[in-house]
């Protein structure tokens, strides 16, 4: 059993007074050794939670953009025990920084969910997100990870009801993401209004932090977002970069991260 | 993993859509939702007798069924000529290749399309990888008329350019799915995209008895009409149960149609038979003989896959069977040991495809040519008054282009 520090690093990270960048890269992509100079350049623009992206061969929920990232990881040789260095060594640079994983159920599970809970306590990661383990499939995962200390974070997206809420918040903790669009990553972004009505009704129910992703690209579309949720969530937009760039991507990744991090960081100032 | 043997093989899935350890919802959090109220409708649907009858007269009038149950007597004999004395099982065809569409595939479309309608969904898609069940979703798309998108991966479009023309002469527009090998994965993946973009509209028609809950249970309720035509019609003809039931597998749908009724019948036998390809220590398509459990699709089943988890391509001659997974209902038949499994060749199942050509006057499709192949090394094993009985659930008109490649003949 794990001893956490009190708070925990994803709690710290959403109680800066300001609301958290949560940056995601798929990681291996597009090499195993090219994503941890990608995961200091994220830090160093200011990213305050990391979502490394676990690549599968069937990323269902993925739009063009993470589905090429996924396969561009793959085809370079990227095992789990990559994933787990590269994890790792992160934690040994950044222990401040948050890192969660965030993927698909069959790598996740593969080897069962003990181990994969292990692996994760003992790599420093701090939280789980998995794509296709909806609350009703809870034990495949969800306990393992508890056992550990791990944050299983789930997803709640318009489709969630009042209903559901409950049942999607009940075993999650660290923060809950909110998907802001019925899609995939990376294609059409959500009005303000709606991702607004959104969290009032997610906040009636939540205690932890809510952040918001899919389809955020800019720091215009961040900072409007970042008034209204306590954190906004990154990704296609730094695939694309690392598509553009391969392994020369870490400097544009930090620009753009940094831009976003400005925005994010003082949207509430903007209102106060 | 040790299963208890269930009093009754015929209750599951449990509430939470699980048969045994496999099974369940593994789907995004957007799809829960909707997932959930398609249990509700099919629970509602299922008890009203209104959407049975309608279902029954459009199997009747549309589809052209009850299909025959035939008897082949010249595959019987010349099966019996490699056997010894007093051996040679008699070989008798569930003819669901003689349904409107050429396929099972259009049994459970009905049944699909007319819940599409009770939710009031008002677009249609699907996968397909041979072509079957997107001719067949863009017929009942046709005849019902909603819009239709069919995605089908961009190899499988090259390989069954017969059937593109066919979906698209029926309206139907054809996405072809370039990601990954661009074969029947990659085109179910797509098609849980554009579900989970439009699923306040679009109802998702499923071709196999796979993916979350409640599909493998409702299309097997679907394609039990072969099963349950089957077990009457041998009753009424001989007044007696086959002893031996034979399937090809894919993901599953015609075999579970033809077994599920008669699991509770302890004394018939059933094998379901995959797709070895090459061969089972090369490429084929083999879930059961050569993967492990794992969640892919919606469901926790046996799939092809890498120590990490990727999922592995699968192979096949047919592409319909060129799937790296199974429906989780036969994965847990095969765990508690009721259904046996087995596997044949690209080359097994060509030469299979032949035999019934010349001996029956029947082009099969190369699915069942695969069912038709374990039927050709069964029969001369068994003695001369045990009854085969093997589901032809497809004609081969769509395969003759592919098969002539195989055989070395410019058409």
């Amino acid at each position: 059993m794990s001893m956490r520090l009190t708070p925990s690093r994803l709690s710290s990270a959403f109680a800066k007074g300001h609301a958290a960048l949560v940056c995601f890269v798929t990681a291996g992509d597009p090499t195993a050794e090219a994503t941890p100079a990608i995961l200091d350049a994220l830090v160093e623009g200011g990213a305050d939670v990391i979502e490394l992206g676990m690549p599968f061969t069937d990323p269902m929920a993925d739009g063009p953009a993470i589905q090429l990232a996924n396969l561009r990881s793959l085809a370079a040789g990227t095992k789990t025990a990559d994933i787990f260095r590269i994890a790792a060594d992160f934690r040994g640079r950044h222990p401040e920084t948050p890192l969660v994983l965030m993927g698909y159920a069959n790598p996740m599970t593969t080897r069962g969910p003990e181990w994969f809970a292990q692996e994760c306590e003992k790599a420093g990661v701090d939280g789980v997100i998995c794509v296709d383990i909806p609350p009703e499939e809870d034990p495949e995962l969800g306990p393992a990870l508890r056992s550990k200390g791990v944050s299983l974070i789930r997803l709640a997206t318009p489709t969630t009801d009042e209903a559901r809420l409950p049942a999607v918040l009940e075993g999650s903790s660290g923060f809950l993401y909110y998907v802001s669009v019925a899609g995939i990553t990376g294609k059409q972004s959500a009005a303000l209004d709606s991702i607004e009505q959104a969290m009032v009704r997610i906040k009636a129910h939540a205690t932890i932090p809510v952040a918001v992703g899919f389809g955020v690209r800019t720091p215009e579309q961040a900072g409007p977002i970042a008034r209204v949720a306590d954190g906004v969530v990154v990704g296609s937009a730094l695939i694309d970069l690392i598509a553009e760039h391969g392994a020369n991507a870490a400097e544009p990744v930090r620009k753009l991260v940094s831009a976003l991090a400005d925005a994010v960081h003082s949207a509430r100032k903007d209102v106060a | 993993m040790t299963t208890p043997t269930p009093n009754s093989f015929r209750t599951l899935p449990d509430e939470r859509g699980h048969f045994g350890q496999f099974g369940g919802r593994y789907v995004a959090e957007t799809l829960m939702p909707l997932i959930l109220e398609l249990e509700t409708e099919y629970r509602k649907a299922k008890a009203d007798p209104a959407f049975q009858a309608e279902f029954e007269d459009l199997l009747e009038h549309y589809v052209g069924r009850p299909s025959p149950l035939y008897f082949a007597p010249r595959l019987t004999e010349e099966l019996a000529k490699a056997a010894q004395p007093g051996m040679g099982a008699q070989v008798w065809f569930k003819r669901d290749e003689l349904n409107h569409t050429g396929a099972h595939k259009i049994n459970n479309c009905i049944g699909q399309i007319l819940l599409a309608m009770r939710m009031g969904k008002t677009r249609i898609i699907a996968e397909t990888g041979a072509g079957q069940h997107g001719v067949a979703t863009a017929t009942v798309c046709a005849r019902f008329g909603l819009p239709c998108t069919i995605f089908m991966g961009a190899t499988d479009v090259v390989r069954q350019q017969p059937n593109v023309f066919r979906m698209k002469l029926l309206g139907a527009e054809v996405v072809p799915v370039t990601a990954g090998a661009g074969t029947l994965k990659d085109a179910m993946n797509e098609a849980l995209r554009d579900w989970v973009a439009n699923v306040h509209n679009t109802f998702y028609i499923i071709g196999t008895a796979a993916g979350p809950h409640p599909y493998p249970e409702l299309v097997r309720d679907f394609q039990s009409v072969i099963g349950k035509e089957a077990r009457a019609q041998m009753l009424s003809r001989i007044g007696r149960l086959p002893d031996v039931l034979v399937a090809a597998i894919g993901g599953g749908s015609n075999a579970i149609g033809l077994f599920h009724p008669f699991l509770d019948d302890a004394d018939v036998k059933m094998l379901g038979v995959e797709a070895a390809g090459h061969g089972l220590d090369k490429l084929h398509a083999a879930s059961l003989a050569g993967g492990r459990p794992g969640i892919l699709h919606g469901n926790k089943t046996y799939l092809l896959q890498d120590e990490d988890g990727q999922i592995l391509e699968g192979h096949s001659i047919s592409a319909g069977l060129d799937y790296p997974g199974i429906g989780p209902e036969h994965a847990w038949l095969k765990e508690v040991g009721r259904v046996e499994y087995t596997s044949v060749t690209d080359t097994e199942a060509l030469d299979a495809f032949q035999l019934l050509c010349r001996t029956e006057g029947i082009i099969p499709a190369l699915e069942p040519a695969h069912a038709i192949a374990a039927v050709t090394k069964l029969a001369p094993t068994l003695p001369k008054d045990q009854i085969i009985l093997a589901n032809l659930c497809g004609r081969g008109d769509k395969d003759i282009f592919s098969v002539a490649e195989h055989l070395g003949v410019k058409i």
